[in-house]
C-alpha cells in the first residue's frame, strides 16, 4: 500500500497542509499539489537549475528533495519575490529591462540563484556573475544579456 | 524522471536510524544530501524500498575543533565546510577545494557524510579525505568504529562500510606545521565534473627540504588515487622544477589509471594530471615556503 504522508510547508510565508506520496518530489509538489507553477522543471537531475528555490532562504533544488522532506519549513518561489505585476522585484525589473530573458524557462530558477549570491555579493564583477550562474543552464543561449541584468540589478540593489 | 515508491522514515536520533536501517537491511538507503541519490532515483538508477532520512537528526551536522583534531557530523552541509573557520585555518586544503563542488545550490545541500559514502572517484572530498589523513566513524545498532581513509575508499562507489553502518563523524587532523597546499581541477564548466584534479601538501623543514608529499587525484582510476611513488621521488629533496617534473611523469604515466569519457580522452586526462601536479606541487611549495 502506497503510504501518504501529511506536509505542512510554508510558501511564500503562506501555510500550505497537503497528504503526499514519499515519492513526490518537491518541484512536483510546488507545482501540481500548490498550483505554483513559477517553478520549472527541466532536467529532474539537478544539472539544469531550472527548478531552483530558496529552503530555508538558502538556493536549493527542488527536483532533488521530496516534498515529504519540506514539512515545516520555509520556501520561497519565484511567486514570492513580486507583490504584483506592476511591483516586480528589482531583479526581476532588470531582467525586464536588460532583455535577461528570451523563451524564460531558465528565469524563475537563474532569479532564486541570484537572490541569494547578491546579497551575499552585492558588489559583483562580471567573473564572479558568470561563475554564479554557471549552475543554471539557458537553452536560448541568452547569457550575455543576463550578465547584464544581473549587474543592473546589482546596481539597483545598492 | 520520477522515483519509484518506496517506504520513508525520518528518525529524530542516530539511534532510531541504525535501527531502522539494520531492521530493513539491503532493502533500505539512506538519505543525506540527495544531490547524487535522488537523482540516481528520478532516473530509476536505484530503487530502494525504504528511504531513511537523516535531515531531522539535528545532532550530525556540528563541525568544532577538539584537541588537534577537527569533528565533523556526516550531515554537515558542504556549504558550510566552505565557510567555517576552523577548516580555514587548519585545513587549508579543504577550504580551497570545497568551492570546486558542484555548484553553491548543491553545496547548500550535499552533506560531507554523503559525498564520501557515495564515493564517486570524481568526486573531491573523497581525495581530501585521503590527502588529510581523516578517520571515518562508522555506528551500527552493535558497535562503532573508526575506519582510516586510506580504508575507507576501497572501489568505484564502494566504501568499507559494513551494509549496517552509518558513517556519522569525520576527523581531519590538523594540517602539520610548515605544510604549503594546494587543490586545482579542470573541468569543462564550473561546478561540472572535473577531467582531472589533483590535492597536492607539502612540508618542508627549516633549510627548505622537502620532508613529506601527498599526491592525491580525483576522476584518476577507481576512487581516489594516492601517487606514493611521485611522493617518494620529492621527499629529501629541495624541490627544483627537475625533480617536480619526475614527480609529475611518475604519478601521471604510472600511477594514476584514468578511464577516459566524452569530454577527455586518456592521454588527456594524463597530460592535465602532469601539468596539475607541476602547479600545485609548485603553489604548495611556495606556501610551504612561506609558512617558514
Amino acid at each position: 500500500m502506497t503510504q501518504s504522508i501529511s506536509v505542512t510547508v510554508t510558501v511564500n510565508e503562506k501555510e500550505y497542509t497537503r497528504a503526499v506520496e514519499p515519492r513526490m518530489l518537491l518541484s512536483d509538489f510546488l507545482r501540481h499539489e500548490l498550483g505554483l507553477t513559477g517553478t520549472h522543471v527541466g532536467c529532474e537531475h539537478g544539472v539544469c537549475g531550472a527548478c531552483t528555490i530558496l529552503f530555508d532562504g538558502e538556493s536549493a533544488r527542488s527536483c532533488l528533495m521530496f516534498a515529504v522532506q519540506a514539512d515545516g519549513h520555509n520556501i520561497t518561489t519565484v511567486e514570492g519575490l513580486a507583490k504584483d505585476k506592476d511591483n516586480l522585484h528589482p531583479l526581476q525589473q532588470s531582467f525586464w529591462e536588460a532583455h535577461g530573458l528570451q523563451c524564460g524557462y531558465c528565469t524563475p530558477g537563474i532569479l532564486m540563484t541570484m537572490i541569494p549570491f547578491l546579497k551575499q555579493n552585492p558588489d559583483p564583477t562580471e567573473e564572479e556573475i558568470r561563475h554564479a550562474l554557471s549552475g543554471n543552464l539557458c537553452r536560448c543561449t541568452g547569457y550575455q544579456h543576463i550578465v547584464d541584468a544581473v549587474k543592473l540589478a546589482a546596481e539597483k540593489m545598492k | 524522471m520520477k522515483p519509484a515508491p518506496f517506504e520513508y522514515y525520518a528518525p529524530d536520533t542516530l539511534e532510531q536510524a541504525v535501527e531502522l536501517f539494520s531492521q530493513y537491511n539491503g532493502e533500505a538507503k539512506i538519505l543525506a544530501g540527495g544531490q547524487s541519490l535522488v537523482p540516481a532515483m528520478n532516473f530509476r538508477v536505484v530503487q530502494p524500498s525504504v528511504l531513511i532520512d537523516l535531515n531531522r537528526i539535528g545532532k550530525l551536522s556540528y563541525i568544532h575543533e577538539e584537541g588537534d583534531v577537527i569533528r565533523v557530523g556526516s550531515m554537515a552541509r558542504e556549504r558550510h565546510l566552505e565557510f567555517d573557520s576552523s577548516i580555514e585555518k587548519r585545513t587549508p586544503l579543504l577550504h580551497e577545494a570545497v568551492p570546486f563542488i558542484a555548484h553553491p545550490q548543491i553545496r547548500n545541500r550535499g552533506t560531507v557524510g554523503g559525498s564520501i559514502v557515495n564515493a564517486d572517484p570524481a568526486a573531491e572530498l573523497p581525495v581530501l579525505m585521503l590527502a588529510l589523513d581523516a578517520r571515518l566513524k562508522a555506528k551500527s545498532v552493535s558497535r562503532e568504529r573508526w575506519i582510516a581513509a586510506k580504508d575507507f575508499f576501497v572501489g568505484m562507489f564502494t566504501t568499507a562500510l559494513e551494509p549496517d553502518e552509518i558513517l556519522v563523524e569525520i576527523e581531519l587532523p590538523f594540517m602539520p606545521a610548515r605544510t604549503g597546499w594546494s587543490f586545482m581541477e579542470v573541468a569543462p564548466r564550473a561546478g561540472d565534473y572535473a577531467m582531472m584534479g589533483v590535492a597536492a601538501l607539502v612540508t618542508l623543514d627549516e633549510s627548505g627540504k622537502c620532508t613529506g608529499v601527498r599526491l592525491v587525484y580525483l576522476n584518476a582510476g577507481e576512487g581516489p588515487i594516492d601517487a606514493k611513488e611521485a611522493a617518494k621521488l620529492l621527499e629529501g629533496e629541495n624541490l627544483s622544477d627537475k625533480v617536480i617534473e619526475e614527480a609529475a611523469m611518475m604519478a601521471s604515466e604510472k600511477e594514476i589509471n584514468p578511464f577516459g569519457n566524452m569530454h577527455a580522452s586518456v592521454d588527456f586526462q594524463r597530460h592535465l594530471a602532469k601539468v596539475l601536479t607541476q602547479k600545485t606541487l609548485r603553489l604548495a611549495t611556495q606556501r610551504a615556503g612561506e609558512l617558514q
